[in-house]
């Protein structure tokens, strides 16, 4: 109930400031300020937390901070505030933040009509299904009659039940609110199989007592493309947070790192020395430094090397690659020429 | 007192072992809660991660593990106060411990009171915020932790008491349109979820105001939760005044007390005192309804506990890291509501004197 009366307010809220987003040119606001203001997630294992020193960490965490490389050349430049899922949109619009780096699923309803703009994807997620090793589970066929823990009211309800009734197969629901009790319930073997955003699933297996013993299965049944949420008024900001996260994506390619970016710059393509800035342009037309890409890549590291440190196989949510990898290693990843 | 014993000795074995099924059950609800208590015992100490322990450890232990707490307690009680500062987390702490303290003892009550309640608020707030004397400035956007419950939950009571104690009189009051707009903003506030006017007040009401005025989160909450728990409190307060015989105040009337007089000498002093368990009861509500803020991302106790948990290396240990703060906040709500029973107890041994 008290859910969806927030619900429906954050709908009003949101649609009452569609239109009255506050004008001006942001990056002007940012300089003068001196840091860049992300909203990030209050908590979500591998993306933004934070470590027991109070700092924030993580892969939503680092987009912002390379945003803040490429503006101030500093990605330290930041400030952060934890946004929850109710106010998240709002606090963008109103100002409090610049960006949300803050795993928010793209969508036409959302694009469209809260004058907000995803500036690109750097992370596709989806609905996955994890099952014990030993039912011996290797695809959703075998899923079919099975009963399926899953978050209540979130998009999983709907999802997995289009998914089921277009296969024909039949599944019995337990929608569970809370997180803890949910997988509580999934590995006290109350349900046969947990669904979430394959993400998600990850989190949830780090915390059983054996994470070895589930596995999460291949398929993917719903699409929930992630990335960094700007207002709609500014197009040149949304150009700098547009190709920060290409120029991430355009370093793994051409395979510079924060180790070897110096030497890349000095010796590399030509391609690689417009990235990096020693053949100007980017930054003019961007309206920030020339080195821009080269902070980036210098302070944060490429898009992979993100990707490992906290969410892929270096962290202990052990994430593989999937439709994350770049387009030429069959994954999603496809950052237009600079 | 021989007779006293014996039917002492009646009262306690008869019920629980006579007749024979009392006796069956108690045996059996024992073995159970015994049963119980050695699993927890097991669960808790002889089986688990003691501190100081190592997290390598814990994935391995089948108990609990308590290293979270050694790991993560500077996070769940200090929250994203800059480490260097916390010594003034810490000072903050220690001024609202001996303030709450030296206020607490009957003894010490005077006017002297509101200049040290004066003097430890704008203490705590340079402390918190610094900017002067040398201290360096911290956004209030980085008070979190135990401390912002403290302050939310002091700041509510210091700012909901003398309002309430005014909407309750007001709700009192012979002048009809008084009386009607008391019970109108009373209602209004008893018929809202407090997490909806958190939820305006920090998302909606910024969309209104112009872009040069930025009110700190922090204080919208606090205005918030302050105005709500004066609604209560007046609530409270209301019961005291209704149980107080109508020829008290036709008395003081006699003697020449004009109405604030009155209520000041006559009134309050007995309604404040029948009402104090409703004014605890509030109280020990509200400072649990602090935790709500994270709604509006703001972290209190409780929300940086949930910040500690989402530490994906962490993450299975939550319930070691709930227990821990569910136990900070027994201690809280449990000395509070011990020293009101004390209290009450010592004002009806002062009025028979």
């Amino acid at each position: 109930m008290r859910n969806k009366l927030l619900t429906s307010l954050v709908a009003c809220t949101a649609l009452l400031v569609a239109h009255q987003a506050s004008a001006g040119p942001t990056l002007e606001k940012i300089k003068a300020r001196g840091e860049l203001v992300c909203g990030v997630n209050t908590g979500l294992g591998g993306f933004s937390v934070a470590d027991s020193a109070g700092e924030w960490t993580g892969f939503d965490v680092d987009m912002c901070k390379a945003i803040a490389a490429s503006i101030f050349g500093d990605a330290s430049k930041v400030r952060f505030v934890p946004t929850s899922e109710q106010v998240r949109f709002t606090a963008l619009q109103a100002g409090e933040v610049d960006v949300l780096t803050r795993n928010s699923t793209w969508t036409l309803q959302r694009d469209a009509g809260l004058g907000l703009d995803w500036a690109g994807i750097n992370f596709y997620d989806g609905l996955a299904f994890m099952v014990p090793v030993a039912a011996g589970i290797a695809d959703l066929k075998s899923l079919d009659g099975a009963t399926i823990c899953m978050n209540q009211g979130s998009a999983a309800e709907v999802d997995t039940r289009n998914y089921f009734t277009t296969h024909g197969m039949t599944y019995q629901p337990l929608a569970i609110e809370n997180q803890e009790s949910l997988n509580a319930s999934f590995f006290s073997g109350r349900c046969d199989a947990i669904t979430a955003d394959s993400s998600n699933l990850a989190a949830i297996r780090t915390t059983a007592e054996k994470p070895e013993d589930y596995v999460v299965l291949p398929e993917i049944i719903s699409k929930s493309p992630l990335g960094p949420v700007v207002r709609k008024d500014d197009p040149e900001f949304t150009a700098i947070v547009r190709w920060t996260l290409n120029a991430m994506v355009t370093a793994e390619e051409y395979g510079v790192t924060s180790a070897n970016v110096d030497d890349m710059k000095a010796n590399g393509s030509e391609s690689v020395k417009a990235l990096l800035g020693v053949n100007p342009g980017a930054g003019k037309a961007l309206g920030i430094s020339e080195d821009w890409a080269y902070n980036i890549v210098k302070q944060i590291g490429n898009y992979g090397e993100s990707f490992e440190r906290n969410v892929g196989a270096g962290s202990p949510l052990g994430l593989p690659r999937g439709a994350n990898a770049l387009w030429s290693k069959g994954g999603l990843l496809y950052a237009p020429p600079m | 007192m021989n007779t006293a014993r014996s039917s002492l000795r009646h009262r306690t074995r008869s019920p629980f072992f006579h007749p024979w099924h009392n006796a069956a059950i108690t045996v059996g609800l024992s073995a159970f809660l015994l049963y119980l208590a050695w699993h927890l015992w097991r669960w808790a100490v002889s089986e688990a991660v003691l501190l100081p322990g190592r997290g390598a450890e814990c994935m391995q232990a089948a108990g609990a593990c308590w290293s979270i707490v050694q790991e993560k307690w500077r996070l769940i009680l200090f929250g994203f106060y800059p480490q260097a500062e916390l010594w003034r987390v810490v000072a903050v702490l220690a001024v609202v411990a001996v303030a709450v303290g030296i206020s607490s003892v009957p003894r010490f009550w005077s006017r002297h009171l509101l200049t040290l309640w004066a003097a430890a608020i704008v203490s705590v707030l340079t402390l918190l915020s610094g900017g002067v004397l040398g201290l360096r400035y911290v956004s209030p956007d980085q008070w979190s932790g135990l401390p912002l419950t403290v302050v939310l939950s002091l700041g509510a009571i210091i700012i909901a008491l003398p309002l309430g104690i005014l909407l309750a009189l007001a709700r009192q009051s012979e002048i009809i349109p008084l009386r009607a707009a008391a019970v109108a903003v009373i209602e209004l506030i008893r018929g809202i979820p407090l997490v909806t006017a958190l939820f305006v007040a920090s998302v909606v009401l910024p969309l209104f105001l112009p872009a040069e005025v930025t009110i700190p989160k922090i204080i919208r909450a606090l205005i918030c939760i302050a105005v709500f728990l004066a609604a209560y409190v007046a609530e409270a307060v209301r019961a005291g005044l209704q149980w107080i015989p109508g020829g008290q105040k036709e008395a003081a009337a006699a003697l020449g007390l004009r109405y604030w007089r009155t209520q000041q000498l006559v009134i309050l002093p007995q309604a404040l005192r029948v009402s104090l368990p409703g004014l605890i009861n509030a109280f020990l509500d509200f400072l649990q309804a602090t935790s709500l803020v994270v709604i509006i991302g703001l972290f209190d106790l409780l929300g940086t506990t949930r910040a500690a948990i989402a530490d994906t290396a962490w993450q299975a240990f939550y319930l070691e890291a709930y227990l821990a703060v569910a136990a900070i906040y027994f201690v809280l709500c449990f000395s509070i509501s011990k020293y009101s029973g004390w209290l009450e107890a010592y004002l009806r041994r002062s009025l028979k004197r």
